[in-house]
């Protein structure tokens, strides 16, 4: 059944075709609000999803967490890569 | 090995962005506020513990010291927070920054001073003066309550610096020292590994406990100037 066609930079990132990523990705607002927009339309999709679920449980705030501890990691790699055990330094 | 003890300290940094602003931030992701009338699990557990701190915070205090409810609930709860997170494995914690914790501080008690000074001049300079002094004593008792009130904010900020930096000094000490046992003498690295448990449970409660009191004196400092 055909849709009625929807411009590509209203689809969201998962729907649209790999031949349409390079329009998609040019078609993204990049400016400051742009950001401050797209993070708050990702983190209320994350909310609704498994936060604001009434019997949540503790995988909402656990997923939040762990994501938080591996950007903490990946941040904090250079200062990290000194503290392997090796037998001369 | 850590090369140097208290790098862990140091503002982490990657392409030139601080991870500090993550840091901070993180509380308001894990804050979420009730929008509607019956809400989610994780929501109304949080509801219930502000207003047992509000209540808590607010019973001493008088009517006009009632305007202070958001501020000093919101200080405490980020810090809760902000302490809490740093325990996680490679987190940052701003509070172990002396900047950070003054710049909370300051500015908050010398609120508390001015709204005193404002409004009741004569009453809180009355504070200076304990009832019942010997007259003898009274000049260097004055001299010692302004350098007590003058003292105030460094102690607040230190404090909370001091308690988080010992703490997260001491976990990494502790488990330095039960890695390097672990191959020669098994059982004293088990010993080691018990304490190691027994400090992170000491800091969890620290963590909180700093939090309620820095609070706790600035509403003090209020209490006694509204």
């Amino acid at each position: 059944m055909a849709d009625r066609p929807v411009p590509v930079k209203d689809l969201k990132l998962l729907d649209i075709k790999l031949g349409q990523l390079p329009g998609w990705l040019a078609s993204r607002n990049y400016s400051p609000m742009g950001f401050v927009n797209g993070y708050r339309r990702g983190y209320n999709r994350f909310y609704s999803k498994y936060i604001d679920v009434k019997k949540g449980g503790i995988g909402g705030i656990a997923m939040l967490l762990t994501g938080y501890v591996l950007i903490s990691y990946i941040w904090n790699y250079d200062h990290i890569k000194h503290e392997r055990w090796r037998r001369y330094h | 090995m850590t090369m140097n003890l208290f790098d862990q300290f140091s503002s982490p940094q990657m392409l030139g962005m601080p991870l500090i602003i993550i840091a901070m931030a993180m509380p308001t992701m894990i804050f979420f506020p009730p929008m509607r009338l019956i809400t989610n699990r994780t929501s109304a557990m949080q509801n219930w513990l502000m207003l047992k701190f509000t209540k808590q915070l607010m019973s001493p205090l008088n009517k006009p010291g009632h305007s202070w409810a958001l501020p000093l609930l919101l200080i405490m709860y980020t810090l809760l927070l902000i302490n809490l997170l740093g325990l996680l494995p490679y987190t940052f914690t701003p509070t172990t920054q002396l900047s950070m914790n003054m710049a909370l501080a300051l500015p908050l008690w010398l609120t508390t001073v001015l709204i005193g000074l404002r409004n009741q001049p004569a009453a809180s300079l009355a504070h200076m003066l304990p009832v019942g002094t010997p007259t003898p004593l009274i000049p260097i008792l004055i001299t010692i309550e302004t350098v007590s009130l003058l003292i105030r904010p460094l102690a607040l900020g230190i404090r909370l610096t001091a308690n988080l930096t010992a703490g997260h000094l001491l976990i990494t000490l502790i488990s330095t020292a039960t890695l390097t046992l672990f191959p020669t003498m098994p059982l004293v690295s088990l010993l080691t590994l018990t304490l190691l448990l027994l400090l992170t449970a000491l800091e969890i409660a620290v963590a909180m406990i700093q939090a309620y009191v820095f609070t706790l004196l600035l509403s003090l400092y209020l209490q006694e100037n509204t």
